[in-house]
């Protein structure tokens, strides 16, 4: 798909109508999210060219923001990222009159965001998500039967069914502070906890079923469970449902399954922002504004499977999603969500070791 | 002013033109070295002795103007944290015996390749060293991106094998050390054959044909004779492939699993994750001083063989 967006982005750029000496507009976003026609739209619409580029990791946006001068224009940091980056005086304050499509956001979601960035004044949603379990249902029911608990943390965190599933391969995003948490979690303790011995419980835990995890990664994982590679992720839901799609589309008999655990998971929010140097605070404004269109949002959740903070974009998006409980959480399951935590410095180093410990055992 | 004197000036400042001129071409290699090497690490090294902060960049100054006076800064701490926790000394280490292993099997393969091409026919040679280059007219990037289409669970060697009958689960070697080194070896072959030949092809071969006069078996030639003779060659391709692969991320990151731990990937984290560029500057200073042994090794060995020849 990420070759599929540089035709995209490619063709946009071709049937643009504006000259080459017009300015362009430097788009940074997560790989494999957005609908394939957003940046052909814009363009159409505003007659701006995008450069359209990708990455699969907070911390890679983060050194670049943190460098200066990344020449991006819009940029789509997690919260919690976001939060420490405007501290650090990376982000432009937005002007809101320039964003008439904020009317759309939900309200409720946009305050919640307002607890990393207050006021709401660098920053608006863009999709937000969980951090749950992506399984290959045939694979899992073959190892551990029907009884499977496909529902619960148990089926990775515990050792004794992580071991039986060894073999068709676990892995695990690449990100402590998504995956410690929810080790935590699991083991009944507060996921947003700073405490040095809970985070080193949640560890110990990573560490035993550490030896049936095949690999760290953020994005490989969802070409790999389409395939059939591997049979379990914990991993980011829509990234899940586009697993899910390819494996479909690819017709050899690989169905996966996404699943909020029971005992609660994390909740996150990508949102778009402007970074201070950026040359095209205009056109970056237009572009923010353009995807906050109703009917924008609503293509892209109804092709990347994430929910969007729009609450206009609703009626539009299919009920086929709405009505996935992975997606859309019910109310119940939304009180066992959690958000994500900003840690002191001296605590991310704590994690950024332990993870280390993990992985390599040393 | 007098007449004698003009002329002197004139001459002087000919002179200077002409000495600038020459210092000029001589000192492009020079400036080179300056403008991509010294002042890169004058920047890391500085920043290895800064403090980390969440601002923009995230490091502190280490010059400061204070009541007219100017306080210099020095946070020697970071390199302490690189002693206080063994994960640096263990993945230094790691690294070295990676890239030590790396360029002993990629020796072992270069050799034999790098004799034939350097003792075929001349037509021959042309084909097979355009064979070695060819690879480098594909990025690396996707090279490497091959091997995990050949290497993974369900990839060629495994549909291979399992169609054969000869294994009935894939053998997992993606995400494994076995994995890296089949990287590594496969990207850096080039860099230790092409040394390697352009010294065995200088070979004389009238010393061969001595040695196999005086009764000595092709084998002992080879091992008293070629060998001995071919070891600038061999330092050099060693050199080559040695030094990029103790720092070398890229292939450990794709091919390697979770439990690869070498210098660049813990560079890295320090970098991304942990936010802290000071000790991921300090990370890499070690990297470099770690380095310029086997370098300044590698120039003795080279100096002393060509006093030797000549």
């Amino acid at each position: 798909m990420k070759k599929l967006l540089s035709t995209v982005a490619l063709v946009a750029m071709m049937t643009s109508p504006v000259l080459a000496a017009e300015k362009v507009l430097h788009v940074f976003n997560w790989s494999d999210y957005i609908a394939e026609d957003t940046i052909k739209k814009f363009t159409a619409k505003t007659g701006i060219k995008v450069t359209y580029d990708v990455y699969d990791s907070n911390e890679v946006l983060e050194a670049k923001m943190l460098a200066g001068s990344s020449g991006f224009d819009v940029v789509v940091p997690t919260a919690d990222f976001l939060q420490r980056q405007i501290a650090a005086g990376v982000y432009a304050k937005l002007d809101k009159s320039k964003l008439p499509n904020l009317k759309n956001m939900d309200p409720d979601l946009m305050k919640a965001l307002g607890n990393f960035d207050k006021g709401n004044e660098h920053a608006v949603i863009y999709m937000w998500g969980t951090t749950g379990i992506g399984y290959n249902t045939k694979a899992i029911a073959k190892r551990l039967g029907d009884k499977a608990p496909t529902d619960s943390w148990a089926l990775v965190f515990d050792p004794a069914n992580a071991a039986k599933l060894k073999d068709c391969g676990i892995t695990l995003l690449d990100a402590p502070t998504e995956i410690i948490p929810a080790a935590m979690n699991y083991l009944g303790l507060d996921p947003r906890s700073t405490k040095k011995a809970d985070l080193e419980k949640g560890a110990a835990l990573l560490t035993k079923i550490r030896p049936f995890v095949r690999y760290f990664h953020s994005s490989q994982y969802i070409s790999d469970l389409a395939n059939g590679d591997i049979c379990l992720s914990v991993g980011w839901s829509g990234d899940v449902f586009q697993a899910r799609d390819r494996a479909g589309e690819a017709k050899k008999g690989v169905e996966i399954g996404y699943s909020i655990p029971k005992q609660g998971a994390l909740q996150w929010f990508d949102t778009m922002a402007i970074p201070v140097d950026s040359k095209n605070k205009d056109a970056a404004h237009t572009f923010i504004n353009f995807v906050m269109d109703a009917q924008i949002t609503a293509d892209i959740t109804n092709y990347v499977w994430y929910a969007n903070g729009n609450k206009a974009s609703l009626p539009m998006v299919e009920q086929e999603i709405k009505d996935d409980p992975g997606i859309f959480p019910t109310d119940e399951v939304k009180d066992k969500l959690w958000g994500a935590k900003v840690y002191a410095k001296k605590t991310d180093r704590i994690i950024t070791r332990l993870w280390t410990k993990i992985k390599t055992g040393k | 002013m007098s007449k004698t004197n003009g002329i002197s000036i004139g001459r002087r400042i000919f002179n200077r033109i002409g000495t600038y001129g020459r210092s000029l071409v001589i000192g492009v290699p020079l400036w080179w070295l300056i403008i991509f090497f010294l002042i890169p690490f004058a920047v890391v090294f500085k920043i290895s002795f800064a403090e980390s902060l969440i601002a923009r960049p995230p490091y502190s100054k280490l010059l400061e103007w204070k009541d007219g006076l100017m306080v210099l800064k020095l946070h020697l701490s970071n390199y302490g944290y690189l002693i206080d926790d063994d994960l640096y000394i263990l993945a230094y280490w790691s690294s070295i015996k990676v890239a030590f292993f790396s360029t002993l099997i990629a020796l072992l393969i270069a050799y034999p390749m790098a004799y034939y091409i350097a003792r075929t026919t001349e037509r021959r040679r042309g084909v097979l060293l355009m064979l070695i280059i060819l690879p480098f007219w594909t990025s690396f990037l996707l090279r490497v991106y091959a091997w995990i289409g050949i290497l993974k669970t369900n990839g060629i060697i495994n549909n291979v094998l399992m169609s054969l009958g000869i294994t009935s689960e894939p053998i997992v070697m993606m995400q494994t050390n076995f994995a890296v080194y089949v990287g590594i070896v496969y990207t850096y072959l080039p860099f230790m054959i092409l040394p390697l030949f352009t010294n065995l092809v200088k070979l004389d071969n009238s010393l061969l044909e001595a040695s196999a006069d005086l009764g000595a078996s092709p084998i002992t030639t080879f091992f008293k004779v070629t060998l001995p003779l071919s070891m600038p060659g061999m330092i050099a391709g060693s050199m080559l492939v040695f030094i990029p692969v103790v720092g070398e991320f890229v292939i450990p990151a794709l091919l390697g699993g979770p439990d690869t731990l070498m210098i660049g990937k813990v560079l890295w984290n320090e970098f991304f994750s942990n936010r802290d560029w000071p000790v991921a500057s300090a990370v890499a200073i070690v990297m470099l001083v770690l380095l310029i042994v086997p370098i300044v090794l590698m120039r003795n060995a080279q100096q002393a063989s060509a006093g030797a020849s000549s």
